[in-house]
């Protein structure tokens, strides 16, 4: 049986059905729901509910109960997420298995609670310092919202790495019938590496802080390659009457939405468009976008920001094919419209 | 013959990459010790900071964890809140707790955390050459007070724990040095007191350690202890700031 509800409150009862031990937040708008319903909900489940005293420390608790091999979140909006960087940071380099949702509102600044697509480059080209990603899951329906939640955990574990939720204000807030069909989970593996007390076995110690000769670099070279594993294995998307279309509109998240409602408007008028729709932003569906960039073929990258994913299509596309930008960023909103107004100006 | 003392099984067996004369040493030998008599090292998840003492997790021998520069109590907050069974302490020092880490240091003691905090004050920035901590003393030269810290340029030297006995949450809160045999001595009950007060349930300790930095100071080890004793002590009064312990 289907339930109405808010995006953000589907992406909390994904995690909850993924067995999340600890949510540590703080309140911004629009991810306020998230513990508003959790403060509730984890304490009646006999789990951790802790308001922290800043984006800072929420991300760092996150950190100290991932360390034990709990699943653990925190979730934010835009400014609260570039306060967590710095943890975001170590928890990659100390390969520590999170998740961290980002409903994304304008920017820069403080900028306005509606619903962006601003924090792209954040997400995906790194937010805090050193090399590392994190796996960037880009949900558009509020039963995203609870499935990529709820898969979020198992992702992370496999790597051993955080996993980002970007999402944005309208998904967060927008109310859709959901399926939460998805089995609780209870058992877990014991892992080889967390940190629960020495007990009949060797001490071990997490650390991102590798002084001794050679180490660090070592260190790097085998993070990379578990991000070139990551690349290979989970780059996920969907395509909309892409076969046969002359102009294929890049968007994901909420854009994703709009742009599929200019598809069919196009196709209307008998223009043939069509549209991918990446699913994860890292890594990036290259591959699927360079297949489809056959000659005759044209990209529209539609995005609530001033161009940002744009990057990653044409690094895909690498030349072969034009691509063009339409976007708006602040709390405006591109409609199906304007996207086939677009459209037709390319295909003239 | 009979072995009366030997090695805590909590420290590990292997030299410290801590400059002649440093407390560090001391204090994480006492810091073992205690873990030993309490029986809690292999259900201990200790944080460590950034500072000196970020290497803690080469020298104890038991399960220690990395945090951001300031975070440990909110890191140390995530791991007990998930594992309220574990024992949980930081060892942190002057700058990492407060100043980067302050606002993590008055919530987690606010919320009454029941965790332990060994706070080593050595009144300078250790690891990164001896710049001015929030502890720096009135007048004391640094790296970056190169003419004695001035209250109207600098502000004043911080007192944690009266800081924090202001705060309900905070259950026991001593401050002890280790600049001779008998002070190292109350340091250690302090220690015990603190960590004992963790595994009965009674919320937040926290033991601010008095320690000498004889390479950052300037100092041969020797009068690195008679500036201890006769001017760091004085502006920073050694002895119990708060002790509910007996009424929780």
């Amino acid at each position: 049986m289907k339930k109405l509800v808010k995006g953000n409150i589907a992406l909390c009862e994904g995690a909850i059905a993924a067995g999340l031990k600890s949510y540590f937040g703080y309140p911004i708008t629009p991810q306020n729901e998230v513990p508003a319903y959790l403060s509730r909900k984890m304490v009646e489940l006999g789990r951790v509910f802790v308001q922290a005293e800043s984006e800072i420390a929420a991300a760092n608790m996150v950190l100290g109960a991932a360390v034990t091999g709990a699943r653990a979140m925190t979730s934010s909006s835009s400014p609260g997420i570039s306060l967590k960087q710095e943890a975001i940071s170590y928890m990659a380099g100390m390969q520590i298995p999170a998740l961290i949702v980002n409903i994304q509102r304008g920017g820069p600044g403080l900028g306005n609670i509606s619903g962006a697509q601003s924090d792209y480059f954040q997400a995906v080209k790194g937010g805090g310092h050193g090399d590392y990603r994190l796996i960037v899951l880009a949900p558009n329906s509020v039963q995203e919202m609870y499935e990529m939640a709820y898969d979020s955990f198992d992702l992370a574990e496999k790597y051993r790495t955080p996993v980002m939720i970007l999402a944005d204000g309208i998904v967060g807030q927008m109310m859709e019938p959901v399926e939460f069909n998805r089995p609780e989970k209870k058992d877990f593996e014991e892992k080889s590496w967390h940190l629960n007390g020495c007990k009949g076995r060797a001490p071990r110690s997490i650390q991102s802080l590798l002084m001794k000769d050679g180490v660090l670099e070592k260190h790097n070279i085998n993070l990379q390659e578990k991000y070139k594993t990551i690349s290979k294995n989970e780059a996920r998307f969907e395509t909309y009457k892409t076969d046969d279309a002359r102009v294929i509109i890049t968007a994901y998240g909420i854009s994703s939405r709009i742009a599929k409602s200019a598809v069919k408007l196009a196709r209307k008028e008998g223009i043939k468009a069509g549209l991918f729709r990446p699913k994860t932003l890292w890594p990036f569906p290259s591959e699927a976008i360079a297949a489809l960039a056959k000659p005759g073929v044209k990209f529209l990258s539609a995005e609530l920001s001033h161009g940002q994913m744009i990057e990653d299509v044409k690094l895909a596309v690498n030349g072969k094919v034009p691509v063009e930008f339409l976007g708006k960023a602040g709390g405006a909103i591109i409609t199906e419209q304007e996207i086939v107004i677009k459209i037709k100006e390319m295909i003239k | 013959m009979e072995k009366i003392l030997s090695k805590p099984e909590a420290l590990k067996d292997t030299n410290m990459s801590y400059c002649p004369g440093c407390g560090h040493g001391i204090i994480h030998r006492l810091v073992a010790e205690c873990i030993d008599e309490l029986g809690v090292r292999e259900k201990t998840v200790a944080v460590a900071p950034v500072g000196c003492a970020v290497f803690a997790y080469d020298y104890f021998n038991f399960d220690v964890t990395e945090a951001p520069h300031g975070r440990p109590p909110a890191v140390a907050t995530g791991i007990k809140r998930t594992n309220p069974e574990k024992f949980v302490f930081t060892y942190q020092g002057d700058g990492d707790i407060a100043a980067i880490g302050m606002a993590e240091t008055i919530h987690a003691a606010n919320r009454g955390e029941n965790i332990t905090i060994i706070f080593v004050n050595n009144a300078n920035y250790g690891m990164t050459g001896g710049q001015m901590a929030p502890t720096t003393l009135i007048g004391q030269k640094t790296e970056t007070t190169p003419f004695g810290r001035d209250p109207k340029r600098e502000g004043y030297p911080i007192h944690l724990c009266e800081l924090l006995s202001t705060l309900e949450g905070t259950t026991y809160l001593e401050r002890v040095s280790i600049h001779n045999p008998q002070n190292i001595i109350k340091a250690k009950k302090a220690i015990k007191k603190a960590f004992q007060c963790q595994i009965d349930g009674k919320g937040f300790s926290l033991v601010e350690v008095i320690s000498n930095c004889p390479v950052d100071w300037g100092m041969t080890p020797l009068d690195s202890i008679k500036w201890t004793e006769e001017v760091f002590i004085k502006a920073f009064p050694l002895g119990a700031v708060k002790d509910k312990t007996d009424e929780k």
